[in-house]
């Protein structure tokens, strides 16, 4: 068994899964990153009507089951779905898009509960030292950087073991659209339990990785 | 009532409320520019309200703080706001270096001075801690951090509430010949303290504030050595009891 872990582990082709896995989860958090951060800074920094629904909305989207998400993506973007035409079914970019949408409501949730969490007065100190409303913005959610740090990292660890969504809209086609959690459950489903062992390990070394980055960041603050 | 010509300020009419609590109701109050102006008083009297009215972190529900004659716009253009700042009565630190928040104000301006900010550290005998997290400091030493922050900026005018509670005797004396220099670079001054002897020492004007109302504004000597109002003499009876 170890035997055929390790030759498995040393398999090009798993280099492919590895590499894709990398691509589509990290394109999915950048983008949801780029858009919940600002967007979960906003909320948690200004009051407006509505706000308690936006973060019903974004709690509730934290919960979201990732193969419901698979099967909206999917629907959309079939061949009779309004976005059929741009042919994402079946590729990187859906998987992409997927993610993105799984991982929105993580990164900006979380963040906005980290800027609700700076005591409120720092921002009129901060204002009376002369900064304006951007500096203002932009200094409180460095003094929450830890908080939003945890929700990029919770939101990768949300995609990077999920498989429902990415199974529905990516298919799973080798050298196309494979990753590690949907090799897992093909090569357990065929049997092939050393090559599926290869592959857990790596998902787990690669959440210890990102979990080694969040510890590295932290430690920098104290 | 024409603006005075030298008024830094001009409260006229303001009456504040939270909620259906009235927290100042002041018909009229002049801060004249150059002068420091002690504000005294019992708890919740107003006096930490008034200093956010004056550097326009709120705005009053009736009447208007009036800047250069004319009542101060919200939001606060930035010309404004940028020529005072406060030592708030409990300072918060950045999550940074001291050095770093001393800095922040200039940074904010995209200025950098280095010296300046050693110099008041070494006054404020903090300069050991010049590489220290200042959100692991104590209290006394956030204290005197965050009046090194404000005065980085040698605002024209400066509003500080109790910016020496806390203190020990020979930091007292830092602090208080640090402001001593800013009078005589002619900044303005509202000094809230609870410590009457601390505006005797520091004040050219001293305000009695009970509930949110001025009970009496004088020149400080007049003030403390023959007030006209009864609740200014039993207030300082009541202090002079420490």
């Amino acid at each position: 068994m170890i035997d055929n872990i390790l030759r498995a582990l040393g398999d090009p082709a798993l280099m492919a899964v590895v590499s894709l896995t990398f691509r589509v989860t990290g394109s999915a958090l950048v983008i949801a990153s780029a858009l919940g951060v600002p967007i979960g800074a906003l909320v948690g920094l200004t009051r407006f009507p509505g706000r308690r629904l936006v973060t019903l909305v974004l709690y509730t989207g934290m919960g979201l089951p990732p193969v419901v998400v698979g099967l909206v993506v999917y629907v959309l973007l079939s061949r009779s779905g309004p976005f059929g035409p741009i042919g994402w079914l079946f590729t990187p970019s859906a998987m992409v898009a997927a993610q993105t949408i799984i991982a929105f409501p993580l990164v900006a949730a979380l963040t906005m509960s980290a800027v609700d969490a700076v005591d409120p007065d720092l921002r009129f100190q901060v204002r009376a030292l002369g900064a304006t409303r951007w500096q203002t913005g932009w200094t409180v959610l460095r003094e929450a950087r830890i908080g939003v740090t945890a929700a990029i990292v919770a939101a990768f660890g949300g995609i990077i073991s999920e498989v429902g969504a990415v199974m529905l809209v990516g298919g799973n086609i080798e050298g196309h659209t494979r990753v590690l959690t949907t090799a897992i459950v093909l090569s357990t489903r065929q049997g092939d339990f050393a090559l599926a062992m290869a592959l857990g390990i790596v998902l787990l070394l690669l959440a210890l990785g990102a979990n080694a980055v969040l510890l590295q960041l932290q430690g920098r603050s104290r | 009532m024409s603006p005075a010509r030298n008024a830094e300020f001009e409260v006229i009419d303001v009456r504040h409320r939270y909620g259906a609590r009235t927290v100042l109701d002041m018909p009229r109050l002049d801060i004249t520019r150059g002068e420091t102006l002690g504000i005294i008083g019992p708890s919740g009297s107003g006096k930490s309200t008034l200093l956010r009215l004056l550097q326009g972190l709120e705005r009053p529900t009736e009447g208007a703080v009036h800047v250069g004659g004319a009542p101060m716009p919200f939001p606060v253009p930035l010309s404004l706001s940028r020529r005072v700042t406060t030592v708030f009565q409990r300072p918060l630190m950045l999550d940074r270096s001291v050095r770093d928040n001393v800095a922040f104000g200039l940074r904010l301006r995209g200025r950098r001075d280095a010296a300046a900010v050693e110099a008041l550290l070494d006054r404020l005998s903090l300069r050991h801690l010049i590489n220290a997290p200042a959100r692991h400091l104590s209290g006394g030493e956030i204290q005197r951090v965050a009046l090194a922050r404000a005065m980085a900026l040698d605002p024209e005018v400066l509003l500080l509430d109790e910016p020496a509670a806390n203190l020990d005797p020979a930091n007292v004396a830092r602090v208080e010949a640090l402001i001593r220099d800013a009078q005589a670079r002619g900044t303005t001054i509202v000094l809230v303290t609870h410590n009457t002897h601390e505006a005797r020492r520091l004040a050219h004007k001293t305000l009695l504030l009970m509930e949110g109302a001025v009970v009496e504004v004088n020149a400080t000597a007049t003030l403390f050595e023959s007030p006209s109002d009864s609740r200014t003499r039993a207030f300082l009876a009541g202090e002079l009891v420490y």
